[in-house]
This record gives C-alpha cells, structure tokens and sequence, in this order.
C-alpha cells in the first residue's frame, strides 16, 4: 500500500447538485476515490452517471448556477480545492493539473495555430520568452508524436485529422508537466487504430514522468489496456473499486458483472449480446436504496428499502453490495 | 480487447510536397474576395479613397498648402469644371497648382477640387473613428453581457462600486469629509468580500443577508441599455447634442460613435452566447486562463466577422450622418470643407454651378456604395453558408 504523501488527488464525499426548474438533480452522490502519483485510475460508467461532472467540480470548471457543490472535499496534493479562492484554482490549473476533452475537433480555437494554443499554455503559467515557449511546443508536438512538428506547429486545427488534433490537445495537457492529467474520453470520437495508438502515447508519456492520470470512459477494452485501478460508477455513486484484475477477473457487483457480460467475446459469438435491462436513472428521479435495484438480477425486497454500504473485499477492492457479500461469507 | 493493446504501429512516412498548401483563414478571406468582383471593386474603390484622403490631407493642410481650399479668389467665382484661370484677374501666387480649377470653383473663388480633398479626410477620419469608438463599446459590453450573462450584479457589488467612484469625484469637489467616509465605505466593503471568501460555504449573517440580493442580472443591464438607446432616433439626439456642444470635428466623431454602439452590442453578444458552450473555451478554462483572457483573446477574433462586416457598413452610415450635418449646418464648422457643407453651399447655385452639388454628391454615393459593396461582399465571405457554390 502506498504511503499517503504519494496520493495526487484525494475525493471524498463529493455531492454536485444541479438546480433548475422542478426537483434537483443529485449528479454526482458522495463519490470516493484517490488517484497516486504515476498511476491511471479509470472511472468507468454508463453515460450519464455523474463521470464528467466529477472530472469538472475537480477541475473547478463546473458552471455554478446551475451546478452546485453540496457537500465534501477534493484534496489535491494536500490542498483542499473548493476552499481555494478562483486565482489560486487558475494557477494550478494547466499547471498542476491538465484535462484532455472528448472532442479533438471542437477542443482547439479554430482562429489560432496549435504552436499558439500549446506555447500559450507555458507562457501563461510561467515566465519564459515566446522563443522558448515555441522551442519546447515543437519538443512536445514530438514527444506526442507529430511528424516533421517544426511545420505542423504553424497550422491551424482544420489542417489535421482527428488523431492529430487530440495529440496536440495532449500536448497543451502536458505543456507545464502537470502532475495529474484527467482525460474525459479521449479517444471516443477517435476511430480503433487512432484510439490505440493515443493510449500507446499515454502510458508511453506516463513512463516517462510520474504523472498520474484520471482516465474517464464507457469502454472496457479501454480500461483494460491502460489502467492501474478502476473505479465503477453508476447514478453519481461509486459501485465498485480495485485493481483491474480485481474488476475484470473478480467482480463483485452485479453492476460491473452485468458490465463484463455485455461485452462481446470469442465465447459468445453467434448468441445474442447481453444488455442490461432498463436504463440510468434520471439524476432527480433515483429509485430508493439500491440506486441499481431496479434493473439488479440478484435484487432482494430489501434494496428497495436499503442503502447499500460498501464492502471490503480486501486489497483495494471494494463493492456496493451487501447481498452479494453475505452470500460469499455463507459460503466460505 | 485483444485489438487495442497491439504493439507500436510503424509510422506513416508522410511525404509533405503532396500535402495540400497551408491556408492561413486570412489568405483565405482574401483568395474568396478575390473571386467575388463586386466586393473586390468596392474594396479598390476604398484603396483609391483612402490614398486620396491620406493625399488631401497632406496636400491642403500647413501653413502654405500646395492646394490652397481657403483661398479666396472673388474674381473667379462660380468657374466651371476643368476651366484655366484668367492670368489678368488672378493675384499672382493664388493660381492653382495644377494650372486649371478641376471640378471648377465655388461662389468665393474657392477651389472645389481642393476643398473636395480636404473633405475626404474628414469624412475618411469620421468615418473610422466614429466606428472605432462604437466598436470598441460594443465589444466590450457584448463580449461582457454575453460571456459573463447568468452572472447576477448584488446590492452589495452596486453600492461598493458606487462608493468607489463617489470618492475621487467628492475629493475633486473639494468635500473632504465625505471622500474620506465614501472610501472608508468602500474599503469596508472589500474587506467584507475579502473575509466572505475566505469563509466560503458558510451562511451570511442574516443582517448582511440583502447585500446579496440580486439586483440585476448582467445580460439585463447591458441588453436594456440597448434597448433605451434603440429607442431614441438616433439623427435627432445627435443634433440635440451637436448643437448643446461647441462645434468641432472631433464631437461629431464621439457623438455619431456613442450613439451607433448598439447593433454591434447585440451582435457580439449573440455570437458569444453560442461561443461561449465551444470546447474550445471550456479547454483554455482548463489551462487556466483568466476570464478576460478568454473574453478577448479566446472568443473574440471568432466572433469579430459579423462585427467586421456591421463596422464597414457602419464607416458608410456614419460618412453618410457627418454630411448631413454639415449639411444642415450643425457638422464641422465653416471655414473647415466637408462633403456635407460643399454640399451644402452648393445648393443655393443649383442651376447656376451644378458641379458644387454634383461633385460631393458623386462622391458620397461612389464612396457609401463602395463600401456596402465591400461589407456585404465581406458577410458573404465569412459566412460559410452565404457562400456561392461553384
């Protein structure tokens, strides 16, 4: 187990509620999680489940109204950020901590150069002059992987394809060497053979700092190939947490096992894929208890009524299901 | 899952000679105005014009101008176009330049192509600074209104504010005691900010609760005033005001530029309401620009084409109101030569000398039809979808 000096980013508790028209939306609902120095933690969920406001309130980049943070803290390295007045958040953001969105093609200025976006990012957190600033935007066009970058650093966002704007928006991550790095979806509007080779770039450039990266996603393929720990979320509620191993060998929510049997495998080929029935409550409307028990197989009469706890499984891995856990207690 | 964790793909050798040439979005503004005749025609014109002004005003300003547009000659009056003077009536050294009154000379014996150029000038710099001045207005307050638009202004931000500017106006009025009590307020006021934030999440005391009540929002404030500014017509507030104020060039700028801020208010404000949700913006918020940073350099320059194109067709509007205030005689005053007054003092020898009405009338309307020529041959080029297919 690592020692705490070592965690980046410390949530607990968290609870993000957006106010507007009618009752208020519970997003995010007391979620948990630690991410350490050089480790990829993956928050995995359906659409919906509170992943990106999570990402945002760390962030401090929710827009407040109609968001509002009702309650816990976010501790990065040691510094409670929702104590933090907005100057201090805005230095440490693009400096500390950098975030890579979903949308290459929206995420870069149209008007300006990328040699301009990403050396803007230096020259705003630190005091060198535009000559560096654009020598070291060239060593990270390279160090992401853009061919002949002494050229590209001069053009504007529609001249690249897809796979190279998101290596350039992962060059503005990286511009100051944060020490974490969220990515919300990086490689989803990415085709496979890109989305491969961005992650390939990720654990490459995490090899060579200590960097720890929150990586946010719906895929488990993803997750599988990039990530150290995995958090499961569902309705703004963390639903399970380990290591990969843990999760992908071991699950121990009905959640994340309804999760692992949707994915396609050899095994399965010609049957019919599995889905979970029903979809992701509404934020405002959570069924009472178990936020899952509706669309649950292994549901009882009592999570209708009661909230689920997490249970230690030991090393790390942890589940929201008491049903679950009392059944593999009986039976060990 | 197999698929995604294959080893490092070979790199593509890209050959960059077959690569098509990098476009810059200016090179291809000016390629599209190119094509398009009649903005390009109408962007000509305004080169021709501009070199003319910038020429007039070199040529008819010092104390010995090479075309004099004050000199006096009461012998030659009301001489048509192209005509020489008559050596025998001419006081020696008062002769044109050029040896020939080109567009003929006034009921003083002024040269109308001198005073045709300095004309030129003034409604060259009328033109830019008037628009200057009300794009400037309206960029700051629609990139404000629509930027920051949710934002609530309080109570307590009015009456801070307001103490802030009341102290240095009490001081200079000589009223010590209340200066010092408006910036003790105001400092008390900072302080009370300053100890709010760092107590955030805690509930206000219920005695200072209304200092955060909403007054109004920021949109309201900045959208409202456009509207009362709409409301008045605006020809008429500018006389009211020209003729309350000493006459002189530069109040016929600030005046047409403070009344005309307002379609460039709404228009910047409409672009940054739908700016404002890009990726792009919540991407420099996590770099950790400053709000400003991100107003006027971050959204900006992508909300400056409908602006471009209101400000060129805005230089047309306010060339065509400082004429007609010369021309009702409320514009620049007399000696001082303006399209508007040319046209003006014209007017009484309609029949006699139609080249003093005629010559600044061809003028304006060549010059104002350029330009709306070149804006809206420019909202064509910016605008995607206004594009011709071809």
């Amino acid at each position: 187990m690592a020692s705490s000096t070592d965690i980046v980013l410390k949530v607990e508790d968290l609870r993000v509620q957006f106010h507007g028209d009618g009752p208020v939306s519970r997003a995010v609902d007391g979620v948990d999680f630690e991410i350490r120095n050089g480790e990829t933690v993956c928050i995995v969920g359906e659409s919906g489940c509170g992943k990106t406001v999570t990402a945002l309130a760390v962030m401090g980049l929710l827009p407040q109204p109609p968001a509002r943070i009702a309650g816990g803290r976010i501790l990065f390295g040691g510094e409670s950020l929702l104590e933090m007045p907005s100057s201090g958040l805005r230095a440490l953001r693009g400096k500390r901590m950098a975030m890579v969105f979903q949308e290459p093609m929206t995420s870069l200025n149209p008007v300006f150069t990328i040699g301009d976006q990403i050396s803007e990012a230096i020259l705003v957190h630190e005091a060198v002059t535009t000559a560096d600033a654009r020598r070291r935007t060239i060593q990270l066009l390279e160090d992401v992987g853009i061919t002949d970058p002494g050229k590209r650093i001069d053009d504007y966002p529609h001249q690249l394809s897809g796979g190279q704007r998101q290596r350039a928006m992962i060059a503005m991550a990286l511009a100051c060497g944060p020490e974490l790095m969220i990515a919300d979806e990086p490689t989803t509007a990415l085709d496979v053979t890109v989305q491969a080779q961005i992650l390939q770039l990720l654990k490459r450039l995490q090899q060579h700092s200590r960097m720890a990266i929150q990586y946010i996603t719906h895929d488990l393929g993803v997750v599988a190939t990039i990530a150290d720990r995995v958090y499961v979320m569902y309705a703004g509620m963390i639903f399970e947490q380990g290591t990969t191993g843990h999760i992908f060998n071991n699950p121990r929510h009905p959640y994340t096992m309804a999760l692992l049997d949707s994915l396609p495998t050899r095994e399965k080929r010609g049957q019919r894929l599995y889905s979970i029935p029903g979809s992701v409550p509404h934020p405002a409307y959570k069924p009472s208890g178990c936020p899952f028990h509706p669309r649950c197989p292994h549901r009882r009469p009592s999570c209708v009524d009661a909230f689920p706890e997490m249970c230690d499984y030991g090393e790390g891995h942890l589940a929201r299901c008491p049903i679950l856990y009392g059944m593999e207690r009986d039976s060990a | 899952m197999k698929t995604i964790t294959t080893a490092h793909t070979p790199q593509t050798v890209l050959d960059l000679d077959l690569m098509p040439p990098s476009r810059s979005p200016w090179s291809e503004t000016w390629r599209l105005l190119r094509k398009n005749r009649m903005a390009f025609s109408g962007l000509v014109i305004f080169a021709i014009f501009f070199i003319i002004a910038v020429a007039g005003m070199l040529l008819t300003s010092g104390r010995k101008p090479v075309l004099d547009p004050a000199q006096v000659r009461l012998q030659e009056k009301l001489r048509p176009p192209m005509s020489v003077p008559i050596p025998e009536t001419v006081v020696s050294g008062t002769a044109p330049i050029l040896g020939r009154y080109l567009l003929g000379t006034d009921d003083l014996g002024r040269d109308v192509f001198a005073r045709m150029l300095q004309g030129a000038w003034v409604s060259l710099t009328v033109g830019f600074v008037a628009v200057g001045i009300s794009v400037l207005i309206g960029i700051v307050l629609g990139g404000l209104a629509g930027y920051f638009g949710q934002r609530a202004i309080r109570v307590g931000h009015i009456l801070s504010w307001s103490l802030v500017v009341a102290a240095p106006i009490l001081a200079l009025a000589a009223k010590p005691l209340a200066a010092l009590l408006a910036a003790a307020g105001a400092l008390a006021g900072w302080a009370f900010y300053a100890w709010r934030r760092r107590r955030r999440g805690e509930p206000t005391p219920v005695l200072l609760r209304w200092l955060s009540w909403t007054a109004i929002g920021v949109d309201d404030l900045v959208m409202r005033a456009v509207d009362i500014m709409l409301c008045f017509p605006s020809f008429f507030l500018i006389l009211t005001v020209v003729a309350l104020l000493p006459p002189s060039l530069y109040t016929i700028m600030i005046v047409i530029g403070l009344t005309s801020w307002m379609g460039t208010t709404r228009l910047v404000r409409a672009e940054f309401l739908s700016l404002r949700e890009q990726d792009f913006v919540a991407a420099a918020r996590a770099l950790g620009l400053s709000d400003l940073h991100i107003i006027f350099r971050h959204i900006m320059p992508n909300a400056l084409a409908p602006v471009l194109v209101s400000a060129t067709l805005g230089i047309a509007s306010a060339m065509l109101t400082e004429a007609g205030l010369s021309f009702l005689g409320f514009g620049v005053p007399p000696p001082h030569a303006t399209w508007g007054n040319i046209l003006s003092d014209g007017k009484d020898f309609i029949f006699d000398a139609p080249w003093l009405t005629f010559a600044p009338g061809i003028v304006i309307l060549i010059v104002l039809l350029a330009f709306n020529l070149f804006g809206e041959g420019l909202r064509d080029i910016l605008n995607p979808k206004l594009r011709e297919r071809n």
